[in-house]
């Protein structure tokens, strides 16, 4: 049994189905990239995958367990958390505090205080913006704290939602050197991306997703060589 | 990092602080109210709007934290008023027979007591059922569904015969007191802001941020909306049952959605998301009408005109040019603060620039100015 599996889920918003019986699987240790185009279900399996939205078919089996009709705290709470697409941080709040509300599922105090120190190494400008408020920082830093947010639920598998949507390129080559630093601290990432070229560059292996389906599967090396996700995803 | 006796002495230095803050607000409370109510300090006119303001601040208080600090949009409040006032109303009519001023000041405090619980109780109840349903909708929808139910309260009053139908409730003990209305209004006050501080109160504004980024962190979302909507209500039911004990009868005509949209003026003119603010617009907003009494009727072409008849049309223009000159309220989401006040001295001595000039989603977080 892997890490995290996922078999045939379906997920629908009313008439639509954005997910159709999508199947994949998570090895501990891993980063897996998932690309694909606008509109292939990348968001929607991650909000499904949180507990967010409700599938209407299938199952979602993480560490042996079938989480798929858990809450959302306690999905966290087992160690899957995600940093939402958009760098969805709460802007009227401080770095600080946006950093408290990620631990929020914990109550060990010393243990959050010595995460909190961990993302301040990995993200040291939030430390120098610690009493800000989230909506004064920069796309760059806001993404940072989105995934510094994420971490400090300690989570066992990260699920990053774009995490280079909008961002510089020398800023996309940051995140995602410090995604490969957190994943070699343990930690087990799911990358979501449409920036394939640096997403199949730092993971093991990926899927592409197209019109809600699993259309293709391979080592990420492989992936990065095939001719149609080349000319697909990786503009020829 | 501290010791475990040492955090014990600290928790209990800290609980016994409170204990005194208390006790010595009810001592000042107790003292003010036969001082101001001899009239020796203010008139028995100015006596009643300090009544009725302590009433307002409860409510204004109570809707802020819904849908100022939770950020979602209610228009319910007077149907919760209605049913604090009427269940209490109905419990104390039937229950207490000795005339209260028989009654010895404990057991006026004991029926006090009873009847804010019975009304608290029964409008968080209400709360409860209206929210689980109708927080489920978000904006406009969730506005329309709650003054929907606000009216549906009213209208279900109005059709029980048992509490009087239109003409309502009458010859209600005269239970509520400057030291009751004052006390509660107090009590809004502080619980209110103690929920800023706690980690509960940062998930709930985390609610308000972004409900999406608050979900995927294991923030139950629905849970906090639907348990502060039922506070929220709870605490409204309060101020319905001082209201009914003040005025000693009550009619459902007084708990139209007028008197919802009354309490939004309040939180809105304050600035919504700010506890200070609440109170300054429940303040204002009881003051106004009675401030234009002051102002002398004049005639044009031959109409006397009263500027106390025009009191909702100054209640409008004040909203618009509130809403043209200061978008986001009079204190714009900050609140009181000895830590700001004392900022404020410091920006006047070495005249550094004040944050007005940040672009305006950028403004007024935290500490008043």
């Amino acid at each position: 049994m892997s890490f995290l599996q996922v078999d045939n889920l379906v997920t629908r918003y009313g008439a639509i189905t954005a997910l159709q019986g999508v199947s994949l699987r998570v090895e501990e240790g891993e980063i897996v990239t998932l690309i694909g185009a606008n509109g292939a279900g990348k968001t929607t399996l991650l909000r499904t995958l949180s507990g967010i939205l409700r599938p209407a078919t299938g199952a979602i089996t993480f560490r042996g367990e079938n989480i798929t009709p858990w809450q959302t705290d306690r999905i966290v709470r087992a160690g899957i958390v995600q940093s939402p697409e958009g760098r969805l941080v709460f802007r009227g709040m401080s770095v600080r505090e946006n950093l408290q509300l990620g631990a929020y599922t914990r109550r060990d105090r010393d243990e959050i205080a010595k995460d909190m120190g961990h993302v301040f190494e990995l993200f040291p400008r939030l430390k120098e913006r610690l009493n800000q408020s989230a909506g004064t920082l920069s796309g760059g830093e806001q993404q940072m704290l989105a995934i510094g947010r994420a971490l400090m639920s300690r989570p066992k598998l990260l699920m990053l939602d774009e995490p280079s949507l909008g961002l510089a390129p020398l800023l996309v080559r940051e995140i995602f050197r410090i995604v490969e630093e957190i994943n070699r601290e343990g930690v087990t990432v799911l990358l979501v991306e449409q920036n394939a070229r640096q997403a199949l560059a730092i993971a093991h292996r990926g899927y592409v997703l197209q019109t809600g389906q699993v259309v293709m599967e391979d080592t990420a090396a492989a992936l990065a060589q095939n001719e149609v996700v080349r000319k697909a995803y990786l503009g020829g | 990092m501290k010791s475990a006796a040492a955090h014990t002495i600290h928790t209990m230095i800290s609980w016994l602080l409170k204990a005194v803050w208390i006790a010595g607000t009810i001592l000042v409370l107790l003292a003010l109210q036969p001082l101001l109510q001899s009239g020796a300090i203010i008139d028995p006119y100015w006596f009643r709007i300090l009544l009725l303001m302590g009433i307002n601040v409860t409510l204004a208080v109570s809707l802020n934290l819904i849908n100022g600090f939770c950020g979602q949009f209610s228009i319910a409040h007077a149907g919760f008023m209605a049913v604090g006032a009427y269940t209490s109303s109905y419990f104390t009519l039937h229950a207490l027979y000795t005339p209260v001023r028989n009654l010895s000041f404990a057991q006026q405090a004991t029926w006090m007591i009873g009847a804010l619980l019975v009304g608290a109780v029964t409008a968080g109840i209400a709360g409860f059922i209206v929210g689980i349903p109708s927080l489920r909708l978000r904006g406009d929808y969730l506005a329309i569904a709650t003054l929907g139910f606000g009216e549906i309260i009213r209208v279900a009053i109005l059709n029980i015969e048992e509490v009087g139908g239109a003409s309502g409730l009458s010859d209600i003990p005269p239970l509520s007191s400057f030291f009751w209305i004052w006390l509660i209004a107090l009590m809004t006050i502080a619980l209110s802001r103690n929920l800023l501080v706690s980690s509960h109160g940062r998930a709930v504004l985390a609610v308000r941020e972004d409900e999406i980024a608050a979900e995927a962190l294991g923030v139950p979302t629905t849970k906090y909306k639907v348990i502060v909507f039922a506070f929220s209500s709870a605490l409204a039911g309060m101020a319905g049952v001082l209201a009914a004990h003040l005025d000693l009868s009550i009619y459902p005509s007084s708990f139209t959605f007028l008197r919802s949209i009354e309490i939004i003026v309040m939180v809105i003119l304050g600035g919504l998301g700010s506890t200070t603010g609440a109170v300054l617009g429940a303040a204002l907003v009881t003051l106004l009408p009675e401030g234009l009494r002051y102002v002398p009727a004049f005639t044009v072409r031959g109409y006397v005109v009263e500027m106390q008849a025009w009191r909702m049309v100054i209640y409008s223009l004040l909203l618009i040019v509130l809403m043209l000159t200061r978008p986001r309220g009079l204190l714009g989401g900050m609140e009181w603060s000895w830590h700001g006040l004392s900022r404020i001295g410091g920006r006047w001595f070495r005249g550094r620039p004040s944050d007005r000039n940040l672009p305006p989603e950028e403004q007024g977080e935290g500490d008043l100015l």
